[in-house]
């Protein structure tokens, strides 16, 4: 049904896309996969209108096809649901869902119409309990993706000028924000809409879950396509070869490290919601992995370890250091906070790579010693000279691939924004690290990268909690796991003695109700 | 858009707030407060910055602002005065006031839209470019003239069978059509999407730039009339009027529930935060507070309500 010849777009000097083909039809899940930067967003925003392509042919149902804009891409039948952009969060579901095909009559928006044309298409996608008149930016994030995928479906009827329900749906990272339980959810539908004749394009991270849910496969490698097929065919191994052009090794066996002194202990930890309970000794030269289902409360855990939270009750000791502290004394204390959110907490996007790095210890005016060294730091005088000396000092060490210490942090790639972020902790010489999802949003080869630095930063004798969504990495890379369940810690233990099994059984609480037959009915979560 | 209950709305806070300084005042100072007249005073006080406050709010609501809007009214103000001392008829005048602001707003919206420069940027532009050009088509004086019945848009006695000056009704009708125009037409919608997230409103297809350029053509007619009832009340055009209404302006329609970030506001909240300042004025002024205790109010209040609004909306 959809049929891409030699597409190819520039952005300036930047080739996205030299040459893609890509063949599906209909009633197929096709997975589009690709490293960062390997052109598969780009290639998505040709196929949905939002960017035009400069050579190419596509043609749809046999036709040729050339959107203009996102609203002829819409009427020829292709919907993207894109991830960042997803709904206008000041308008309720029904108006977004109706959003740039609202039927009027005579000028005036016909409500009752759009309303139930939006519990219909909401109905659809299996999503009847959300209501029409709710505020979009009020719903949780899944609600709200199913919402966007709701306005693909919407029928109108024949009414002039009205797209009609999409053939083409492209679903760009659709569960990157999704818990599991989101996500298999998700999973149905998407089998379900291709079981009624669609066309889904499906763009993710996780090759497992592409593994899953596609049938059919197109790998891009800088701006190409370079191999496509069947997916019963290929394992997610085969996959990431072929993204990367090379075998990337698997869990290599590491060598041991020697854990030292506790530095950061927690005795029944609780925030103002989450965590609920919360222990742990957390040793010099050790890895910490907390693992856990999204909401079960990690980000939560870290951000009250940190003091951005507040803390209810419980201890938390860094050091030498006992009871809650703002996140300026915990620096002070040689702790530090990787954010989960790059982009908004992380860093200071629009700044340099030299002051994001020193953004927490700023370079003092270089030229003085002992008492005037003091004053100028009292007097709050920085050097961005040494700022620049110490940015590119980090992005040596760290491999950070910037142009230069004056670079914005907002032009590099998401794996060496990453680093940028932790940069600024070590630049800072905090010795115990709290690393919220290091490794989100980045690409293969930048993630092996991420996680060698964590082993290294290890074995120098820092400590490190770390959370992450992906179990391999957690069992690859930690000493000890624990898993957080609906807010509770559990008992740490060796990595060595997990498996990715029991791991997801704790943390959707099936273990608990496995082991505690006897617990009275209601007792359960 | 709407969530069903009347105290969930965004103008219920502000309304609460103007009930309750009325209140105050009528208690402090009832021989004049306890008055229906005084209600009819206000209101013809409050005229000028609701009708301009319609237009801001649409503008705010799409994500933008205004700041040329006082400089909008002296320069409608002197164009009418212009025209009326040419021999136009008093209807040809305003019409002609009107369109010269309907031109600015055309060429603010496309400064916006196609030069891509920020609106607070180009409206200090257009503030200061539309000031100037009021002094010079008044050669730096007020245009005294003739006003040939347009006085009689704010004359205080309307007549009994009006209640209050034709003016006011004017405010009051533009209002009505101008939330029916949010609420039911695209083009409302569009308002409210392009303010509430560019990106996504231009991927579902919106126009984005042509509902910025509707909204500022839009607000710059509204304040045109504006200016229209501001010669009525002035009689003469005076290129140094109006000077800081955009700060009342856009006090009202944040205090009415709006958010500068754009996504949100409404008419009803926008005139109800105009008459609560008014209201506070009026009353200071029966109180006999000085002038800068007054300014010193009006300012706590505008923060005060803003920060209560917050306050609300994070509980929810």
């Amino acid at each position: 049904m959809l049929s891409a010849r030699g597409v190819g777009k520039a952005f300036g000097a930047t080739r996205a896309l030299a040459s893609v083909d890509l063949e599906a039809g209909a009633g197929e899940v096709h997975a589009v996969v690709g490293e960062n930067g390997a052109g598969k967003s780009t290639l998505m925003k040709v196929l949905a209108g939002v960017v035009g392509a400069d050579e190419g042919a596509i043609t749809l149902g046999g036709s040729p096809f050339r959107p203009r804009s996102p609203a002829a891409a819409r009427r020829a039948g292709v919907a993207l649901v894109s991830q960042e952009v997803a709904l206008c969060p000041h308008l309720d579901v029904a108006a977004n869902l109706a959003l740039g095909q609202e039927p009027t009559r005579f000028g005036v928006v016909e409500r009752a119409r759009v309303e139930s044309a939006a519990r219909a298409a909401l109905a659809e996608v299996g999503a009847g309990r959300i209501d029409p008149r709710a505020r979009a930016g009020d719903l949780p994030l899944a609600d709200r993706q199913l919402v966007e995928i709701a306005r693909a479906l919407v029928r109108w009827g024949d009414r002039p000028g009205a797209p009609p329900p999409a053939r083409v749906l492209i679903l760009d990272e659709p569960t990157s924000s999704l818990g599991r339980e989101d996500a298999r959810r998700l999973f149905a539908l998407v089998r379900r809409l291709r079981g009624e004749g669609l066309l889904v394009l499906y763009i993710s991270h996780f090759l497992e879950e592409v593994a899953a849910v596609a049938d059919r496969y197109t790998v891009l490698r800088d701006g190409r396509s370079v191999a496509s097929g069947a997916m019963r065919d290929v394992t997610p191994a085969d996959l990431v070869e072929k993204m990367a052009g090379r075998r990337v090794e698997g869990a290599a066996e590491r060598a041991p490290r020697a854990p030292g002194e506790v530095v950061l202990e927690l005795g029944d930890l609780a925030g103002a919601a989450k965590p609920a309970r919360a222990s742990l000794a957390l040793r010099r030269g050790e890895i910490f992995g907390v693992a856990g289902l999204v909401g079960a409360g990690r980000t939560e855990l870290l951000r009250a370890i940190f003091g951005l939270d507040p803390v209810r009750s419980g201890t938390v000791r860094v050091k030498s250091w006992a009871g809650p502290a703002t996140p300026r004394e915990r620096l002070a204390q040689g702790l530090g906070l990787l954010s989960e959110d790059r982009a908004h907490e992380g860093l200071a996007l629009a700044r340099s790579v030299a002051e994001n790095v020193t953004l927490s210890k700023l370079e003092p005016l270089a030229p003085f010693r002992g008492a005037a060294a003091r004053l100028a730091a009292a007097l709050g005088l920085v050097s961005p000279a040494r700022a620049d000396e110490a940015a590119a000092r980090w992005a040596g060490e760290l491999g950070i691939k910037c142009r230069g210490p004056g670079q914005a942090a907002a032009e590099l790639s998401g794996g060496n924004q990453q680093k940028l972020a932790l940069a600024r902790l070590l630049h800072h010489d905090v010795d115990v690290l709290l690393l919220d999802e290091p490794a989100r949003g980045i690409d293969v080869g930048a993630k092996a990268q991420i996680f060698g630095l964590i082993d290294g930063l290890a074995r120098r004798g820092k400590a490190v909690l770390l959370v992450s969504s992906y179990l391999p990495e957690l069992l690859s890379t930690c000493d000890r796991i624990a898993v957080l369940c609906r807010g509770v810690l559990g008992e740490a233990r060796p990595a060595s003695s997990w498996s990715e099994h029991e791991l997801l059984e704790q943390a959707t609480g099936a273990a608990a109700r496995r082991e505690a037959p006897g617990a009275p009915a209601g007792a359960g979560p | 858009m709407s969530p069903a209950r009347p105290w969930q709305r965004p103008w219920f806070a502000p309304l609460v707030a103007l009930a309750a300084v009325y209140a105050l005042f009528c208690a402090l100072s009832p021989e004049t407060f306890a008055r229906p007249e005084i209600v009819a005073t206000m209101a013809r006080q409050t005229a000028v910055v609701a009708i301009v406050a319609l237009g801001m709010t649409v503008i705010i609501a799409q994500g933008g602002i205004d700041l040329s809007v006082g400089s909008g009214v002296a320069l409608t103000t002197v164009v009418v005065a212009w025209l009326l001392k040419r021999g136009f008829g008093p209807l040809a005048a305003s019409a002609g006031g009107v369109a010269a602001l309907g031109v600015s707003g055309l060429l603010t919206g496309l400064a916006v839209t196609r030069l891509r420069l920020t609106p607070f940027i180009v409206t200090l532009g257009a503030m200061s470019v539309l000031r100037g050009a009021a002094k010079g088509l008044a050669a730096e004086q007020t245009i005294v003239v003739e006003s040939r019945g347009l006085e009689q848009l704010l004359a205080p006695a309307g007549g009994p069978a009006l209640l209050v000056p034709a003016g006011v009704w004017l405010a009051l009708a533009l209002a009505a059509a101008v939330a029916a125009l949010l609420h039911y037409t695209r083009f409302g919608r569009y308002v409210y999407a392009v303010g509430s997230s560019e990106a996504t409103a231009r991927l579902a297809g919106v126009d984005v730039g042509r509902v910025r350029v509707a909204s500022y053509l839009l607000a710059s007619l509204l304040t045109g009339v504006a200016g229209v009832v501001e010669f009525s009340k002035l009689t003469v055009g005076d290129p140094t009027d109006s000077a800081g209404l955009e700060l009342a302006v856009i006090a009202s329609v944040v205090i009415g529930g709006a958010s500068l970030a754009g996504g949100e506001g409404s008419v009803a909240g926008a005139l109800v935060g105009a008459f609560l300042m008014t209201v506070i004025k009026t009353g200071s002024t029966h109180l006999g507070l000085s002038n800068w205790v007054q300014e010193i109010v009006t300012g706590l209040i505008i923060v005060l309500a803003v920060a209560l609004d917050r306050v609300r909306r994070a509980r929810r």
